[in-house]
């Protein structure tokens, strides 16, 4: 039944039916609502979990990598500074292969403080060994926590990942969502088995150390893991369809993009304007189209260059800047990888950092940019202020 | 030994979980110039130098961390320190 309903809110539901055991999170604009949601939710008898309340971000996914290791399905959200400062954390759980779920809000990075939306916070920690999947709106949003406990904890897999949105774009706006009852989500998602647990009666250490003769196979297997996660996205994806009738069965979503020229190439709920104004370029006569990545870890190099073979230009608009990088864009790096000896060009767009808006016209000029052969740069940039 | 999943270890004495891994220099004893003193098995601090049959000492190398001390102790120079090859 479709409801309206805040983003956040919407993401506590979708929390509250995976029926993770632990919850522990520490609240960070713009990610709190979806915190105290679940708090009232225990705190009212409605979720069977343990909420842990800590003093610190860094606390909190500690806690949670406690859980997990004891053989608990166990959930976290945070932001930007929140999540930086879980960076430790993150690297210690995919290690140790501890299938943690945690939402993102995503955030813009301080200095200086911002509490707006880009997407810093979550391409920072790109190499934490965390799947991340990017949610386009809050239906998408609420889906990928039940698709995202089913591939952590796949033996196959034994990963972390996040479930990144924009903040406040998707956290605080009200939409239609549909979300599942709670039967459907349990034949989806089966009560969580660990694939090994601290147990006080058959005691095992996670993480232990590795010599040099050990510790590169151990970095080996979880890249792997990462690669495998792909497909097991994807099977997990197709099964979606099976149980709710909203179908993911691809890490990329192709928008208009039959007998495209020039592609852009987004991720997250940008993607909906980008959708629009493709529409009007349509009707306008010129032959754009999307390219929208649901995952950007693991990277869909093989769909991204299937899915954009033919075009003249590809545009990536990177809500991110790693600086000091030819290209700006960490994205674009990654399309621009995949499209390697293709002879297409790849350019990235620095856009809408600190929650800054971007409109049709901006996806428009940033399409005209990109036919005509300028980019890798900031696009927007308020000119009297430089 | 196979890798576990998130380098999970199992607790257990010293005689489960060999310790010699880290080994750099393998002290190897030249059994023409050994006095057969037996200095370096009361000297080795861990314990892993024992005499054998012929009275020559025996390293026992799934412990020995490499540290050197029956090298350097050796009052015939007869055991020499020689780099691990991994």
């Amino acid at each position: 039944m479709m409801e309206i309903m805040e983003g956040s809110h919407a993401v506590a539901e979708a929390v509250k039916r995976c029926r993770p055991e632990v919850v522990s999170a520490y609240p960070i604009t713009p990610q709190t609502h979806i915190v105290e949601r679940l708090a009232e939710f225990v705190a009212d008898g409605e979720m069977e979990s343990d909420y842990l309340t800590v003093d610190s971000e860094f606390s909190a996914l500690s806690a949670c990598v406690g859980a997990s290791a004891a053989g608990s399905r166990v959930y976290s959200s945070t932001s930007s500074q929140g999540l930086i400062l879980m960076a430790e954390v993150c690297f210690n759980a995919s290690g140790m292969r501890l299938p943690i779920v945690m939402s993102i809000a995503n955030r813009a990075l301080g200095a200086p403080l911002s509490i707006w939306n880009d997407q810093q916070d979550s391409i920072a920690m790109r190499d934490s060994g965390w799947f991340q999947l990017y949610a386009e709106d809050v239906q998408e949003l609420v889906d990928y926590h039940f698709l995202s406990y089913r591939v952590a904890e796949d033996h196959n897999i034994l990963l972390p990942g996040f479930v990144c949105f924009d903040g406040f774009i998707l956290s605080h706006t009200y939409e239609p969502v549909d979300i599942p009852d709670q039967e459907t989500v349990d034949a989806y998602l089966p009560v969580f088995d660990p694939y090994q647990k601290l147990d006080a009666n058959d005691p095992i250490s996670m993480g232990m150390y590795a010599t040099p003769d050990y510790y590169m196979e151990f970095r080996y297997e979880l890249d792997r893991a990462m690669e495998r996660a792909a497909g097991a996205i994807e099977d997990a994806g197709r099964a979606f369809g099976e149980h709710f009738g909203r179908e993911y069965g691809s890490l990329v979503e192709a928008y208009r993009m039959d007998d495209a020229d020039t592609a852009l190439v987004a991720m997250g709920s940008i993607c909906g304007t980008v959708k629009d104004a493709v529409d009007e370029m349509r009707d306008a006569g010129r032959k754009v189209g999307l390219l929208k990545l649901r995952s950007f870890r693991p990277f869909p190099q093989a769909e991204v260059a299937r899915a954009l073979d033919g075009v003249a230009a590809v545009a990536v608009l990177d809500k991110n800047i790693s600086p000091g990088m030819a290209m700006k864009g960490a994205v674009g790096l990654e399309v621009r990888d995949a499209l390697w000896k293709t002879g297409i060009d790849v350019y990235s767009y620095v856009i809408g950092l600190g929650g800054r808006d971007v409109r049709k016209k901006d996806i428009a000029a940033v399409a005209d940019l990109a036919e005509s052969g300028r980019g890798d740069m900031f696009y927007g940039l308020r000119e009297e202020l430089i | 030994m196979p890798l576990n999943v998130g380098c999970a270890a199992r607790p257990g004495r010293a005689r489960d979980n060999k310790t010699g891994s880290w080994r750099v220099f393998r002290p190897t004893v030249d059994s023409e110039t050994c006095k057969k003193c037996g200095l370096c098995v009361l000297i080795c601090p861990e314990g892993c130098i024992r005499e054998g049959n012929d009275e020559l000492p025996v390293v026992d190398y799934a412990y020995c961390k490499g540290c050197g001390l029956c090298a350097e102790e050796c009052p015939a120079e007869a055991i020499a320190m020689e780099q691990e090859e991994k």
